[in-house]
């Protein structure tokens, strides 16, 4: 019953959060509904069982991502609206549609089928994050050190990219607005 | 009772939210936000069908998304600020600089 309750109640506010997020002007009102949305998506996980992974999807998005966009929207000039003349809705809604169905297809084939068997059942007697650990540290070792070297590899990148010219300012006010920037410094 | 069913719809719904957004956005910063909708989309499938089907590689898979989400998001905010800085806007149209 509160399975119940808590799943339709986390699929309508995230539906509407990521709605919100998709369709506001506001860079800021999406940030924030996105996070919002982040939220209540590790409510799923925790509904299902996965525990380590709520815990996860909350440090990491929540926490890291969400941090990393509101630091980088510090360089853009976010109370202001965005003007953008967007794709015609026709097409969008018709095309994501027709995705979305294909979607549901591929999702649900295996299913019919029902010929898919687990490789790695949880172990009887283990909490979710325990059994995470035995797997991840087995079986996924490889996989989970290429990955801690791509990220390694994505924080000096993402360290390059946004240290350059770190002194210069990037917000230009309205009234200096049609003054280039790059020749400040020269 | 909630079945694996009603995640799998309940992702494909929020896959297809964030498929309207990368058509439908200009702003390169808002198509990032899309793609995160897509990204979290594909790991409510994941854990849904690593809960139903007692499996845990479903979840193996979720955690290798959120670890390239966040090199992706890195490396992409590092981008932006770059083109930012080179153009002074982050719309899509003012970038088409290839067109003959």
């Amino acid at each position: 019953m509160f399975e119940q309750i808590a799943f339709y109640l986390f699929s309508v506010l995230t539906a509407g959060l990521f709605l919100v997020t998709v369709l506001s002007r506001n860079v800021l009102y999406a940030m924030s509904s996105l996070a919002a949305g982040m939220v209540l998506i590790s409510g799923f996980f925790f509904l299902l069982g996965a525990d380590f992974l709520g815990v996860v999807q909350l440090v990491v998005y929540v926490g890291a991502v969400m941090a990393l966009y509101a630091f980088g929207m510090m360089f853009f000039d976010a109370t202001r609206d965005i003007k953008e003349n967007n794709t015609s809705s026709k097409v969008v809604f018709l095309l994501s549609g027709g995705i979305a169905v294909l979607l549901v297809v591929i999702f649900a084939a295996p299913i019919l089928g029902n010929s898919i068997e687990a490789t790695y059942p949880p172990q009887e007697g283990l909490t979710n994050p325990e059994s995470i650990g035995l797997v991840l540290f087995t079986k996924y070792l490889v996989p989970f050190e290429v990955a801690a070297l791509m990220l390694l590899v994505a924080m000096v990148g993402g360290m390059i990219l946004a240290g350059k010219k770190m002194d210069q300012s990037l917000t230009v006010t309205d009234e200096e607005m049609n003054i280039p920037q790059k020749d400040g410094d020269k | 009772m909630i079945g694996l069913n009603h995640y799998l719809i309940i992702s494909g719904l929020l896959f297809a939210i964030g498929l309207v957004g990368v058509i439908r956005r200009r702003n390169l910063l808002m198509l990032f936000f899309a793609t995160e909708i897509m990204l979290n989309a594909a790991n409510i499938a994941f854990a849904a069908a690593s809960y139903y089907y007692n499996d845990l590689a479903g979840q193996m898979f979720a955690f290798f998304i959120i670890a390239i989400a966040a090199s992706e998001v890195a490396v992409g905010l590092g981008l932006l600020i770059l083109i930012y800085k080179k153009h002074g806007t982050l719309d899509l149209d003012d970038l088409a600089t290839m067109k003959g």
